[in-house]
């Protein structure tokens, strides 16, 4: 049974990935999950120098899903070169690093230094975050942003380049198309839906910052729809993500078109689902006579709307 | 090392139409569980509430060998994750992951401890107040609550032998007023050169009191904190408290694994959300 997925020419021996901002950076999960089972770990966005990020209360409930405005707190990553990284090398975890910048001179300037850093298998480019204004989500709300920003780091790196997509647009699949003309190796989405809660007794808003984004359960079937579409738009690889809780979500978002996926928040509700997630992959396999898993990704059967009956 | 553990719901004692201690299964953490500590519950299968919640362990519970067995945790029902614990009967099971975080650290004698609980904030108490009795530190128990029928196993406490001074703010048991108020008397009553060491648990405003007093008396001070928290393990940077180091920037750090207990003078008060 063969559950690898190839992302460019990066190889991961599953298609799980720890979804950035969901798992702080990898090491803090060491002890409770084997780093190098995984897919990949993608870590918490990182600037050229540390951030404290928004004050609390960063996070609310709402119906099947939560919001967060945590602001980008962060080491900076010169501290996660020399601090973090050396732990996930002897974890041996497959590390994708989020970065993010204020300027376009900033992704090149992190990109070269990652570049040089030993122990990083791709750059996640958050483009998408929705609750800094100075950043990153420039880019990711411009067709030309995004097609500047991924070509830039293009340039100055062998890695390979993923550009993480806002669903906060009107048409996913147009950045997603600007970012494999700029050079990207994979597409990664979606990130959070920005978002809303107010507490009606006293009429605040319950984050801090406001507004913040929605993940969770709630925004899987956006997200599924999403993938979809970018699905019949680009040929390069999708990494999926939003609400994956179960084996059955990770692979609807497989079939919908996405070649590995990432898992967030189900991470904080169960943080040993890596080996359930897989366990129920394999039993999918097992049932559907796979033996190769990459074969799944956008293998959505629409034969049936083709029948007359059915479409008129 | 945190295990997190399908537990079965051994007891769901109801203290009050409010409050109630739910006894858990789980030996693996009640096996290294320190006081202080706290661990995840999930109060439902279901995705709404979708994120587990922090509680102090309360008890480490024990079977007729003396073998920890597993934990209970002390609930106040204040919304819809608190009412379903509430609602909980024996045989059903929770997911609960722990011990995490940092636990008080039990002073010796000859200091004396001083254990202020404000309303639910008794949790963390039972577990601190048996290692300090193992150690024979002379204990003082400073509890306040509403009203009378706020206030929980005392009698728990009184069998260690600990001193106990209650305040209720309507005065139907103890001291009338605020627990701070019982807290200075008592410890204006000890002798200035009596090294004590407090430890602080309750609503933000009660706490911050605490350290106030614990600073003018130059008596240190442990606080444990109960912030808004997603996963308990470090990996999502919603629980932080803004701390301060002398001669450093405020800083905010994690209180799932730098805290829940802080020293009360590293804590930047003024930015704690109430």
């Amino acid at each position: 049974m063969d559950l690898s997925v190839a992302l460019g020419s990066l190889t991961l021996p599953n298609p799980l990935i720890a979804a950035s901002g969901c798992f702080g950076y990898g090491v803090e999960y060491g002890d409770v999950v084997d780093l190098s089972t995984l897919g990949g770990v993608a870590v918490k966005g990182l600037f050229l120098a540390a951030r404290e990020g928004h004050p609390p209360q960063r996070i609310v409930e709402t119906p099947a899903g939560m919001l967060n405005a945590i602001g980008l707190q962060g080491i900076g990553v010169h501290r996660f070169i020399r601090e973090r990284l050396p732990e996930l090398r002897d974890r041996r975890a497959i590390v994708f690093v989020n970065i993010c910048g204020t300027t376009l001179d900033e992704y090149v300037e992190l990109a070269r230094i990652l570049s040089d850093a030993d122990g990083v298998a791709a750059l996640e480019l958050n483009i998408s975050c929705p609750n800094i204004k100075e950043g990153g989500i420039t880019f990711g709300c411009s067709l030309t942003g995004t097609y500047e920003v991924v070509s830039a780091v293009r340039k100055v790196t062998t890695l390979p380049v993923i550009p993480k997509l806002t669903p906060n647009v009107t048409d996913v699949a147009s950045f997603a198309r600007a970012a494999e003309e700029a050079g990207a190796d994979a597409v990664s989405l979606v990130n959070t839906f920005l978002a809303m809660a107010i507490d009606v007794e006293t009429r605040r808003p319950r984050l801090s910052n406001i507004v913040g984004g929605l993940s969770g359960p709630a925004i899987r079937p956006i997200a599924v729809r999403m993938v979809y579409e970018c699905r019949q738009t680009v040929r390069i690889p999708i990494i999926g993500m939003g609400g994956i809780s179960s084996a059955a979500d990770a692979l609807e978002f497989m079939i919908a078109g996405a070649t590995a996926v990432q898992v967030g928040t189900a991470n904080f509700v169960d943080p040993l689902i890596w080996t359930k997630l897989l366990g129920g992959i394999q039993s999918y396999m097992e049932r559907h006579n796979l033996t190769t898993l990459s074969d799944l990704t956008g293998s959505l059967d629409i034969s049936a709307r083709e029948k007359e009956w059915i479409s008129s | 090392m945190p295990s997190d553990v399908d537990a079965a719901v051994l007891a769901n004692t109801r203290l009050s139409d409010d409050y109630c201690v739910v006894s858990l299964e789980a030996p693996e953490i009640a096996a290294v569980a320190q006081p202080g500590q706290f661990v995840m519950v999930k109060p439902s299968r279901g995705m709404d509430p979708l994120l587990r919640r922090p509680f102090s362990i309360f008890e480490i519970l024990r079977d007729r060998d003396d073998a920890p067995i597993g934990v209970s945790i002390l609930n106040k029902r204040i919304g819809v994750g608190t009412r379903l614990l509430y609602e909980l009967e024996p045989g059903a099971r929770v997911a609960c992951l722990g011990p995490l975080g940092q636990p008080f650290v039990p002073v010796d004698p000859p200091a004396h401890a001083w254990m202020v609980a404000g309303g639910v904030g008794l949790a963390p108490f039972l577990t601190l107040s048996e290692a300090l009795h193992a150690r024979g530190t002379p204990t003082t128990l400073v509890y306040g609550a509403r009203r009378a029928e706020d206030l929980h196993c005392v009698d728990r406490f009184e069998r260690r032998g600990i001193r106990i001074l209650l305040a209720t703010e309507d005065g139907s048991a103890g001291v009338k007023g605020f627990v701070t108020a019982a807290l200075r008397d008592g410890l204006e009553q000890t002798p200035g050169d009596q090294p004590s060491q407090l430890y602080v648990c309750g609503p933000t405003p009660m706490m911050r009191a605490v350290a106030v007093l614990a600073r003018q008396l130059r008596r240190p001070c442990a606080v444990s904190l109960e912030q808004v928290m997603g996963c308990g393990l470090g990996g999502c940077y919603s629980c932080v408290v803004l701390t301060r180091i002398p001669g450093e920037a405020p800083h905010f750090v994690r209180s799932c694994l730098d805290g829940p207990v802080f020293d009360a003078d590293r804590i930047v008060w003024e930015a704690l959300a109430h």
